[in-house]
């Protein structure tokens, strides 16, 4: 897995509640058997006008000009700035890999549904958390000025904006330590395998059925 | 200490804490087409194995076709469909597993179906699968829930995954359920009441008498829309119908660990006195047939209602929600529910497509007929036995008079991967779990519903409470 420590990255503002993985990355895309690629996909029913499907070329596809990522001025964001409950529905983890995949390194949201928001973290994305009227506040300026930037400091916990206000974050210690190193978590759940084998032994005692 | 059932079932598989993150042992990985050959892959890339081939049982059902079987593989018209379903099938031979339904298996179905119904989820069980509504099997006081991909894979690797804890929150529902009213509704009540983010970080336990009166079928249903209300885990006490529905399935336990899993099973419920980070109560009197009018679940209300206005919305955020919703599902505010026309029915999914679901939707279709200005109603049974069980008791010549398809096995229209989907503009009845966008195919409008009214909208072709009919 990447690293993640710290980005500079241009801000679009996707400015609904709720959105969904189903909207994230639209069914249909789901049936490949691949972890990447699904970046043209993104969004695709906000995104073009047409219906999408896979192995379409996606560059001769009309687009839709009112879809905000698809405006000139948000071309190349990094930071995907949304609503509450970000990420809600399936489990698919293929939201993730097409957010990432699209340029997404960082979404800042005033809450996330819990398998998307964990999601993340597996793949090197950061989701932030910051209160419903900050993120009120970020989409105020984002909208007021082209090409707005955030700052974003996983060390530090902290999104500072061009005017030099900081908000902290709060990430999980654990989640912070792995993005910070870009450390695999299989490989680290692996250095407990005794653990793992020791319980699975006491486990297999007292309810063999499992084991059936 | 009282403990919460969440509380024991999590405390009983940590195998390992630190910093509040606990590894847990995991019992049951569920595993089907589309969340699973990126994992395979992963391990393969590794040079990994899977720590316990014992706890994988594995199924196709998101892709696969509902129609055509007599055809085999070649039916499936979409290549890269085709190509997953082969894949999942490749991947099991490589890496092995319990069990294995394949396309077309007799046992095949929808993950959360085939689970319980082939006593592969028991009581006590960590169950994970990459899929959100693997919070069905906490029905059996089981810590069921879904995970990504990096997880399945996690799991397969090391049999564990990295938890948090969540906050626990009991939804308590008592008194009666009215004649007409099932668990869908009460599902849908809830997250009305909620909010679909209400949930999030909490995991639910369903607790009183009218949950106490669910079959394990209504539990089930009742588990599986936990996650649309953001819980991860949705949970049920264990009670003597969990261990009637259990006893003698394929995997269940038998002769004397039947004895010793009981005595443990019997356990599992939340001690008096244990305290849950928050209560939300209903009473089961107050709770009617519900119809979702826009694009999140929590956008409910009863059939006798109407499509609110925004000048019940309570925060901007939801008015601009609201809005779009309208836009989406082409209504307008105060229309009547019941003077909704619909053009398409979907009786199935993880929620909606067992046994009894299937029953109480043919009876009320019984000697009666779709109406004219519905173009299709399907009835797709969750699993292989299902089917067999309907067509035993004569269901299916039940729906076939009055003008339903009756269809093979799987997740069809609940998120139209496979061919059965809705056109834009086109409103359906279903009695799935996800009303969002495009989600029964793109410019769809989908209103959740249980299966009784699901088959009265198909009678009349429009919303109608189904007591009445
Ligand atoms: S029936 Fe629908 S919700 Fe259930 S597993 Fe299949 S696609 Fe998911």
């Amino acid at each position: 897995m990447d690293k993640f420590i710290q980005l500079k990255g241009l801000v679009a503002p996707l400015d609904r509640a709720n959105v969904d993985t189903d909207a994230i990355i639209p069914k249909q895309f789901l049936k490949s058997i691949k972890r990447s690629g699904f970046g043209p996909n993104a969004f695709d029913e906000w995104r073009y006008l047409d219906h999408g499907e896979p192995g379409m070329d996606n560059s001769k596809r009309k687009i839709n000009p009112d879809f905000v990522l698809n405006q000139a001025r948000y071309l190349g964001a990094r930071v995907l700035l949304t609503r509450e409950n970000f990420g809600c529905g399936s489990s698919r983890e293929h939201a993730p890999w097409a957010l990432e995949d699209f340029g997404f390194k960082v979404i800042i949201a005033s809450s996330y549904a819990d398998i998307f928001f964990n999601n993340c973290f597996k793949n090197g994305m950061l989701p932030i958390v910051l209160s419903a009227e900050i993120v009120d506040n970020l989409f105020n300026q984002v909208f007021a000025a082209e090409g707005y930037k955030l700052d974003v400091d996983l060390s530090a916990q902290t999104v500072t904006t061009p005017s030099g206000e900081v908000f902290k974050f709060e990430v999980d210690a654990f989640r912070k330590h792995c993005l910070l190193n870009g450390l695999d978590d299989i490989g680290l759940t692996m250095q407990h395998q005794d653990k793992i084998k020791t319980f699975e032994a006491k486990h297999q005692q007292a309810q063999p059925w499992l084991f059936n | 200490m009282a403990k919460t059932l969440y509380d024991k079932l999590f405390d009983s598989h940590v195998v390992h804490e630190e910093n509040g993150t606990a590894l847990i042992y995991i019992d049951r990985h569920l595993v089907h087409e589309v969340t699973s050959p990126q994992a395979f892959e992963g391990l393969r890339l590794a040079g990994r194995k899977p720590w316990r081939i014992s706890s994988i049982v594995a199924t196709a059902d998101h892709n696969t076709p509902t129609n055509g079987w007599d055809k085999g593989l070649a039916g499936i018209a979409d290549p890269v469909a085709r190509l997953q379903i082969e894949t999942l099938t490749s991947n099991i031979n490589e890496f092995g597993a319990k069990a294995y339904f394949p396309f077309m298996n007799k046992n095949q179905g929808i993950v959360h179906v085939v689970g319980p119904e082939q006593g592969a989820t028991l009581p006590g069980m960590t169950v994970v699968c990459g899929d959100s509504h693997t919070s069905t099997h906490g029905a059996f006081g089981a810590l069921a829930h879904g995970i990504g991909t990096s997880e399945v894979e996690h799991v397969m690797a090391t049999q564990c995954l990295v938890q948090k804890k969540s906050k626990t929150m009991q939804v308590l529902v008592n008194g009666v359920l009215g004649k007409g009213v099932t668990a869908k509704d009460v599902a849908l009540a809830i997250i009305g009441k909620t909010g679909t983010a209400g949930g999030n970080g909490y995991a639910i336990e369903f607790a009183g008498s009218a949950i106490r009166g669910l079959s394990m079928e209504g539990r089930m249903t009742l588990c599986n829309m936990a996650i649309e209300a953001g819980a991860r885990a949705g949970l049920v006490a264990v009670d003597e119908k969990t261990i009637e529905y259990v006893k003698g399935r394929p995997f269940s336990p038998t002769a004397d660990q039947w004895d010793a899993a009981v005595a443990y099973w019997q356990t599992l419920h939340t001690d008096s006195g244990a305290d849950f980070d928050t209560v939300v109560t209903l009473n089961a009197e107050d709770i009617q047939p519900q119809v979702t009018w826009g694009t999140s679940p929590e956008m409910v209300v009863s059939v006798d209602g109407r499509v609110p206005s925004l000048d019940l919305a309570k925060n901007e955020v939801q008015r601009a929600d609201w809005e779009r919703a309208y836009a989406y599902m082409g209504l307008t505010p105060n229309t009547p529910i019941n003077e909704i026309n619909i053009d398409k029915v979907f009786i199935g999914s993880c929620t909606n497509s067992r046994i009894e679901d299937l029953r109480a939707a043919a009876a009320v279709a019984k000697g009666k007929h779709i109406a004219p200005n519905v173009k299709l109603a399907l009835v797709v049974p969750g699993s292989g036995l299902v089917k067999a069980q309907a067509e035993q008791e004569g269901l299916d010549k039940i729906f076939i008079a009055a003008g339903f398809e009756w269809r093979e096995p799987g997740c069809s229209m609940c998120l139209a991967m496979n061919a059965d989907r809705l056109e834009s503009g086109e409103r359906c009845a279903s009695t799935s779990n996800r009303n969002f966008e495009g989600r029964q195919g793109q410019g769809g409008r989908t209103h959740l519903v249980s299966p009784e009214m699901a088959a009265a909208a198909a009678i009349t072709g429009h919303f109608v409470d189904v007591r009445g009919l």
